[in-house]
């Protein structure tokens, strides 16, 4: 495995440590943009290993009411994808070393300009590109410029992707890969211990890459579980349901919302960190 | 007009009309569209599964409609002479039904259980509602709050025919946002459930597979036209909400080049209004939603705008796939009709020929009326009577500022 990039240097580290990562998702510019901010800034010492950050879309087709309602409060507040380049260019300032990932919707990627936009996502300090509806079948679109632009472009794997359909999956996937442990939207449902167990060693046997679990995470302990057997768990429904806890009726976010936000992550990763103890 | 030995070719193996179509989805959903797509394949191929669609056509839907020559109309507007494809007397209402035939029989030879479908106006959940009724099967409608509101008596009609209609309240409670929600139960239901597009947009194969099932349309024109006149019409006018019924009226017709073939968008309030209206073509630019890359309703940043019509099967802020490909191809015009154009022409329709038309084809029929005057008497021009008015009344009432 190649250790170039902040993806795997940071999963090669974590491998010397004997543990898996806290991979956590928010909603760029979800209450607004400062808060934001403020909130991804936080994450590495609140014990996230990886960020992901999901760029607004009007038509999240794969998520669940918390983050299209993120995503509703975030484009309200004025968020763009120009918006969320800069927030990474603001987490950046202050950190070189934790791996940022993009996720989100092709359509204000496409209406950026491919081109154009991994111009500015590498330079931005983006690691690595999740988007939702660009299946191997669409791989010209984005996957292969991206990845000629030295930007990983991280798949998901799904219940549905059978031993016959993974090698296509997993072909141009970098990075890591992403288990989507559910058939199902963001935040509504959860796989038992032993069926991530059996998906994991499934996708073993197809990929040296690391293998990340996410849907369906909502406390330390399922954390925990999950970094027993993953190489990463991630985090995304359940924080940003925490930080809509943190607002107000005008949806605009109280004193204690940042602080609350962090002090769910750090419980999250004393779970990863112990899952292996 | 870029010439192409064939219009008829698209899409490729890809689901690619030119650089619209394609299967943008979840992985999630990609091997239960390739399971559509192979057994759409063997399907639309096997005698059987075409002598069970014709039966039900028959004598199900009641097909063929009439080719009707609308001769107070036509001597009204003083100029073309003007014949209905009367799709409206299908059984339901409108040419929805077609499709819901097709893609049931489909569902069935796949062994599904379960059905889900997004619907607008209506029609498309009244005509899913029904196909499920007729072959037993549980059926769930996606429907947008606001569209609930607007169209009532096919609320209340899908419920008797045992459908659940299951309102949605995010975004903006349209069809878009019924669409998205359809596509979120298929990602989360996808051993037993069936998804049935009412129109020719959504993922490869559904552009395709929606307008191989509504071109018993134009192939029924072509030959009652040849019946009625000797010859081929001279013009096809449809409205285009996502684009089916048009499509299935010009498929046949598109490698006819002395087929004038005309597509009418919903202008809503004006194009001018920027955000009120659904005219994705005329107002709209490529982009990528429900599946498939086509011209969208979006701003700058990529997001998806609200279209504004007042029929709620025009307002989807997409169009399908092979309408964008042969917009940007120039073998289809798209022009575009207001409300206030739709309701004049409602209104004139029912004054001159005892029909209430949709108020969807009442956009189709908006262009005719700009159009057929300045024609020669001789000139055969055909409208697309997608569907009959009777859902409208509510909202035509409205418009006119009666109460009812
Ligand atoms: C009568 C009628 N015509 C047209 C449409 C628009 O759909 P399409 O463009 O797919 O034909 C609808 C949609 O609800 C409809 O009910």
């Amino acid at each position: 495995m190649s250790t170039e990039g902040r993806i795997p240097r940071r999963f090669a580290a974590l491998k010397a440590e004997g543990r898996a990562a806290l991979v956590t998702f928010l909603t760029a510019g979800d209450p607004d943009a400062a808060t934001s901010l403020a909130l991804l800034r936080g994450l590495p010492a609140a014990g996230a290993d990886l960020i992901e950050i999901g760029m607004p879309f009007t038509d999240p087709m794969a998520d669940g009411p918390a983050i299209q309602a993120a995503s509703l409060r975030a484009l309200a507040a004025g968020m763009s994808l120009a918006g969320t380049l800069e927030l990474v260019r603001g987490f950046r300032a202050g950190d070189d070393a934790t791996p940022v990932i993009l996720m989100g919707y092709y359509n204000p990627i496409y209406r950026y300009g491919v081109a154009r936009f991994l111009t500015d996502a590498k330079a931005a300090g983006v690691d690595g590109l999740i988007v939702v509806d660009l299946p191997p079948e669409e791989d010209e679109e984005l996957c292969l410029p991206a990845l000629a632009a030295g930007i990983s472009f991280i798949r998901l794997a799904t219940p549905t992707t059978d031993d016959a359909r993974l090698p296509a999956v997993l072909r141009h996937t970098s990075g890591f890969v992403y288990y989507v442990s559910i058939t199902g939207i963001t935040g509504t449902g959860a796989a038992s211990d032993q069926a991530i167990s059996e998906a994991v060693t499934r996708l073993r046997r197809h990929t040296d890459l690391p293998v990340a679990v996410g849907f369906g995470i909502t406390s330390p302990e399922r954390a925990a579980a999950v970094a027993k057997v993953a190489d990463a768990a991630v985090v995304g429904s359940a924080i940003v349901s925490r930080l809509a806890k943190g607002l107000n009726a005008e949806g605009k976010a109280t004193a204690g919302l940042i602080e609350d936000v962090h002090h769910f992550v750090r419980a999250l990763a004393a779970g990863v960190r112990g899952a292996r103890g | 007009m870029t010439q192409l030995n064939t219009y008829r070719g698209g899409p490729n193996e890809r689901g690619h009309f030119g650089i619209y179509g394609g299967r943008f989805v979840a992985e999630t959903l990609m091997p239960l569209i390739l399971d559509v797509e192979k057994a759409y394949a063997a399907a639309k191929d096997d005698p059987e599964f075409i002598k069970d669609f014709r039966y039900h056509m028959t004598y199900y839907v009641g097909r063929p409609s009439a080719l009707y020559y609308a001769k107070r109309l036509s001597e009204e507007l003083g100029g073309a002479k003007i014949y209905f494809k009367r799709e409206e007397l299908n059984h339901t209402g409108a040419h929805k039904i077609n499709n819901c035939i097709g893609q049931i029989l489909l569902a069935r030879r796949m062994g599904k259980t379960r059905i889900i479908a997004e619907t607008g106006a209506g029609q498309h959940g009244v005509a899913t509602a029904t196909v499920c009724a007729l072959f037993n099967l549980p059926c769930t409608i996606y429907m947008g709050e606001v569209d609930i509101e607007r169209q009532k008596p096919n609320v209340f009609r899908m419920r008797l025919l045992g459908a659940e209609v299951k309102p949605v309240t995010s975004g903006s409670r349209t069809l878009k946002d019924a669409m998205n929600e359809a596509l979120r139960d298929w990602v989360s239901n996808v051993s037993d459930t069936y998804y049935l597009i009412g129109t020719a947009a959504g993922p490869h194969p559904y552009p395709m597979m929606v307008r191989d099932f509504q071109a018993i349309i134009g192939e029924e024109t072509r030959a009652q036209m040849l019946e009625a006149e000797g010859r081929l019409p001279d013009s096809l006018v449809a409205c285009i909400g996502g684009g089916s019924n048009a499509i299935g009226l010009f498929y046949p017709f598109l490698d006819e080049p002395s087929v004038a073939l005309i597509g009418v968008e919903a202008a809503g309030l004006g194009l001018e209004t920027a955000t009120k209206h659904a005219a994705s073509m005329a107002g709209g630019a490529p982009g990528v939603l429900h599946g498939n890359r086509t011209y969208l309703l979006q701003d700058a940043d990529g997001q998806i705008l609200e279209g504004h019509s007042i029929s709620a099967g025009l307002d989807y802020p997409g169009v399908g796939p092979e309408h964008a490909w042969l917009h940007d191809l120039g073998r289809v015009r798209y022009e575009s009709a207001t409300d206030d154009e739709a309701l004049d022409a409602f209104k004139l329709c029912a004054r001159t020929e005892g029909i209430l038309p949709a108020l969807e084809p009442s956009h189709a029929l908006a262009y005719i009326i700009r159009a057929a005057g300045a024609l020669p008497k001789d000139h055969l021009m055909v409208l697309g009577l997608s569907g009959r008015g009777d859902k409208d009344i509510f909202t035509v009432a409205d418009a006119l500022g009666t109460r009812i």
